[in-house]
């Protein structure tokens, strides 16, 4: 066997699933390497985002790490309302009961300021365990030895042994891939999520959105002005500064051939928004990344010999309705992993950490509402396209219009349930129909103006902070003909059709007479969102460590 | 493992920061010292050392106590552990032989380290004579050109590659007893393969923070009487080498005229596009002609 340095743990990823795991480990003094390819913690990471500590969660953020929320956090959420929007006529739900529920807290976090935070804290807590965290590494895949996983590779250090590994690399995790756990292959099982960070002052978010300085409003969109697509917005306030976002199916995405900044556009200039924003709209961040759902890719044994997959690398990212919920999930999961690794290392049966961990899921509750079992069961019938036409014919019909203005006064109650929103098909329906229907026969029309105008795509790529690794793509086109790559043109965030500065390109090439469509692509402009890995026919991996796009808030 | 690294500062050279007299000579005063870019390569030769294999880093200069703030700088990029300066009014006007034999005697007075490291030419001087000359005094086996290094403790040996003739086409590797003196050339680059190495780098970041900061803590000053030189052999009366006179490099004389243009002006680049074009059909023309 060669000599190669070894580590107890090794912990790939510094977003809240790795961060979990390597201060978890640290508290059983277990010598553990954190290894995050960013230049900083963060760095990579983009979320919404709204961060739960739920009261029936084996582990919460703030226990892990004391002091998360005054250092770490922006600001509690104690307001959360859904707008149901049909054209310019509104009817707004509060939600905040749904929000509240099995909730302690939920604060709004930017991932730079967060992760960054916890990785210095995870510094200091695996260093005096004679581990540590390093950034700027990428590891590009599992170390084998007689066919058993030993190790990990990576781009910039030489391979290194551990006797557990935990891959918390976030969504499209090259080690789960390696091991064969996951696949990139089908857009059905992915949302993509797309975001804006605008600059607003203190004083100003206190007045437009009525909060005091330890409050926070969030505030999500559904209905007609998606075009269709499955899906919806969020805006959540910060301590200076707005979270505006997008996240929708990505299979419904690349149906309609959508642009994802469209999309975005839409929700930032509709009349609704104009009385939060206005023409001194100042955006300093564009971002995008790919969102696993739990309902169809959670992975019921997410480990593999030593290694252990947690947070969005195996899928556990919950679409509660329109609540998401993955970087609590990811929490419990790295520290649940950690913990079922010491438990069978005391044991004296290190080699039963896995399933040890999958059952710690299961027994903590994690498992159920990753993959709630109400959806498992409806999904059968309601997720069938003629159910769907059905219902929707419905819906839209003069009867179903009718039950919609009968149950006004209970809707927003109906809205407010848990079990209903764990069990919402994942269909037009709900995301589109539904709430254009009850904006059309409840709704009130909006007078606002709006007058915001969105930077264009060129001006939000130029506005990003690149390290492009020059001569060395981090992902090529395996088949670049339309039919197999073409969906990335509309569907990449940083790319379009007829725009020449994206990552994806329509081009026309002539052989032999003949006239033939492909693509092209740059990794230039890339921001690493994980789109065109399923959507395309790609080999696709992250750039080197340190190299390619630098979120500075995430 | 002890390890010195011989630094200089020379006017800062970059636009905006350098200043001439009418006669085109630097001006000193105005102009900022800054480290000798060149030393950075020994500084992180010294660094990797240190990382590697532990021990102590300390750096060494001869000048004007203005040179304190280059030794600043260059702990805080290589985490050294002590500073030391060697000044006096009689060192002053040095030429390489009185700087090298400053330096050595400096190098002594610290006892038998295992390596010395130099960095390859002044930004000022240009004549790469400083360090070999100081280990003439110093009669350690000396390396030049090193661009990469390794070092076998129980061994007690330095491996290195070089660059023959200072040419990047051609490397050898070498090997020699310890203690030696190298030389780094600008094509030094550290490497850290492995997470204990990048993680102890890490913690002597952390580490030289504060030390960076009270730097005089750690400085020690020598004068000649310190490091035992007569006067006779430092300074302007130990320099043996005479500067005749100095002529400037005549300016190149700036015969075509200039047109700015903004490269978002379209019309403007339609000019200089066709400009261009005309200029090429110009040279095929004469190709052609040929
Ligand atoms: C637009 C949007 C909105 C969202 N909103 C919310 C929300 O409101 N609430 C919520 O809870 N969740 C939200 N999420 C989901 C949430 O961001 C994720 O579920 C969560 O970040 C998962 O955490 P993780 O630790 O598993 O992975 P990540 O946070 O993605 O961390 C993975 C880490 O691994 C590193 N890494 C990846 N590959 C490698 C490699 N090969 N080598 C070394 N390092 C590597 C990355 O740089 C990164 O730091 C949202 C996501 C998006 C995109
Ligand atoms: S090139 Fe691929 S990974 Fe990069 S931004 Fe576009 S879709 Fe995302």
């Amino acid at each position: 066997m060669t000599d190669y340095e070894h580590y107890e743990a090794i912990v790939v990823g510094a977003g809240p699933g790795g961060a979990a795991a390597a201060a978890t480990f640290a508290n059983y003094g277990i010598e553990t390497l954190v290894l995050e390819r960013g230049v900083e913690a963060g760095s990579k990471n983009v979320s919404g985002g709204l961060i739960y500590a739920e009261e029936s969660a084996p582990y919460t953020i703030d226990d892990l790490f004391p002091g998360f929320r005054e250092e770490a956090a922006e600001r509690p959420i104690t307001t959360y309302r859904i707008h149901n929007i049909a054209g310019s006529k509104v009817e707004s739900f509060d939600l905040t009961r749904l929000h509240e529920h099995d909730t302690e807290w939920s604060d709004a976090v930017l991932r730079r300021k967060m992760d960054s935070w916890l990785a210095e804290r995870v510094h200091e807590r695996t260093r005096e365990a004679g581990g540590g965290l390093l950034t700027d590494v990428h590891v590009n895949g599992l170390l084998r030895e007689d066919g058993k996983i030993v190790g990990i590779t990576t781009d910039e250090l030489d391979p290194i042994t551990a006797d557990v590994i935990v891959a918390a690399d976030g969504v499209n995790s090259e080690l789960a891939r390696d091991a064969g756990l996951m696949d990139w292959d089908e857009p059905e099982e992915w949302f993509q999520g797309v975001k804006a960070v605008v600059d607003m002052p203190a004083d100003v978010i206190a007045d437009r959105f009525d909060v005091g300085e330890d409050e926070g409003a969030a505030h999500l969109f559904s209905g007609d002005l998606f075009s269709g697509v499955r899906g919806g917005g969020f805006l959540y306030t910060n301590r200076e500064s707005l979270s505006l976002g997008t996240v929708f199916h990505l299979d419904s995405l690349v149906a309609e051939r959508a642009e994802p900044h469209e999309l975005l556009d839409a929700m930032l200039t509709h009349p609704l928004l104009g009385q939060w924003l206005d023409e001194d709209y100042t955006e300093v961040e564009y971002s995008a990344k790919l969102v696993p759902d739990s309902k169809k890719v959670a992975l019921r044994e997410p480990h593999f010999g030593r290694l252990m997959v947690v947070g969005d690398a195996a899928g556990q990212m919950q679409a509660q309705g329109p609540i998401i919920k993955g970087m609590n999930h990811a929490v419990s999961a790295g520290a649940l992993a950690a913990e079922a690794y010491a438990q069978a290392k005391s044991r004296n049966s290190p080699e039963d950490a896995g399933t040890l961990y999958a059952k710690k899921l299961k027994r903590e509750g994690v498992m159920q509402k990753l993959r709630p079992q109400g959806y498992e069961l409806m999904r059968g019938i309601t997720e069938r396209d003629s159910v769907t036409d059905l219902v929707d014919s419905v819906l839209t019909s003069s009867v179903g219009r009718f039950g919609v203005r009968a149950l006004s006064g209970q809707l927003e109650r109906l809205y407010n349930t848990p079990a209903l929103s764990s069990m919402i098909p994942d269909t037009r329906t709900p995301y589109v129909t539904l709430p254009t229907v009850i904006a059309e026969e409840l709704g009130t029309r909006i007078r606002e103006t709006n007058d915001v105008s969105p930077p264009d795509l060129e001006a939000r790529i130029e506005n990003l902070t690149y390290d492009t690794d020059i001569g060395n793509p981090h992902i090529t086109v395996l088949d670049n003909s339309f039919e197999a790559s073409g969906a990335a043109v509309s569907a990449c965030p940083v790319s379009a059709v007829d725009f020449g500065g994206g990552c994806y390109r329509e081009e026309f090439v002539r052989t032999n007479g003949s006239e033939e469509r492909v693509v092209s692509l740059d990794t230039q402009p890339c921001v690493e969102c994980g789109t065109c890995a399923v959507v395309a026919d790609t080999e696709w991996t992250h750039p080197r460590g340190g190299k390619g796009v630098e979120f500075n808030q995430g | 493992m002890h390890t010195v690294v011989l630094t200089k500062g020379v006017p800062d050279f970059r636009e905006g920061q350098v200043s001439f007299d009418e006669d085109g000579h630097l001006e000193r005063g105005k102009t900022p010292t800054v480290m000798n870019p060149n030393d950075q390569f020994a500084l992180e030769a010294a660094l990797q050392t240190r990382v590697r294999h532990g021990g102590r880093v300390s750096v060494m200069s001869m000048g004007p106590p203005g040179y304190k703030e280059v030794l600043q700088e260059a702990m805080e990029s290589v985490y050294a552990d002590d500073l030391f300066l060697v000044s006096d009014r009689e060192m002053a006007a040095a030429d390489t032989w009185a700087t090298a034999i400053t330096l050595s005697a400096g190098i002594e007075k610290l006892g038998e380290p295992d390596i010395v490291f130099a960095g390859f030419k002044t930004a000022d001087g240009e004549t790469g004579h400083t360090g070999p000359q100081a280990n003439w005094c110093l009669d350690m086996p000396l390396v030049t050109h090193v661009i990469s290094l390794d070092v076998d403790e129980d061994e007690g040996i330095l491996r290195a590659k070089r660059l023959v003739e200072g040419d990047i086409e051609e490397i050898e590797t070498v090997e020699t007893s310890l203690p030696a003196f190298v030389v780094t050339d600008p094509e030094f680059a550290p490497s850290y393969r492995s997470a204990g190495d990048r993680l102890t780098l890490k913690d002597l970041r952390e580490e030289t923070k504060a030390r960076a900061e009270n730097y005089e803590d750690h400085l020690t000053v020598w004068d000649h009487t310190d490091v035992n030189l007569d006067p006779d052999y430092i300074g302007l009366d130990g320099s043996p080498t005479i500067v005749s006179s100095v002529d400037p490099i005549p300016k190149a004389p700036a015969e075509r005229e200039a047109t700015m243009v903004d490269p978002d002006d379209s019309e403007a680049m339609d000019d200089v596009l066709e400009a261009m074009q005309s200029a090429l059909a110009g040279d095929a023309a004469a190709a052609g002609g040929d």
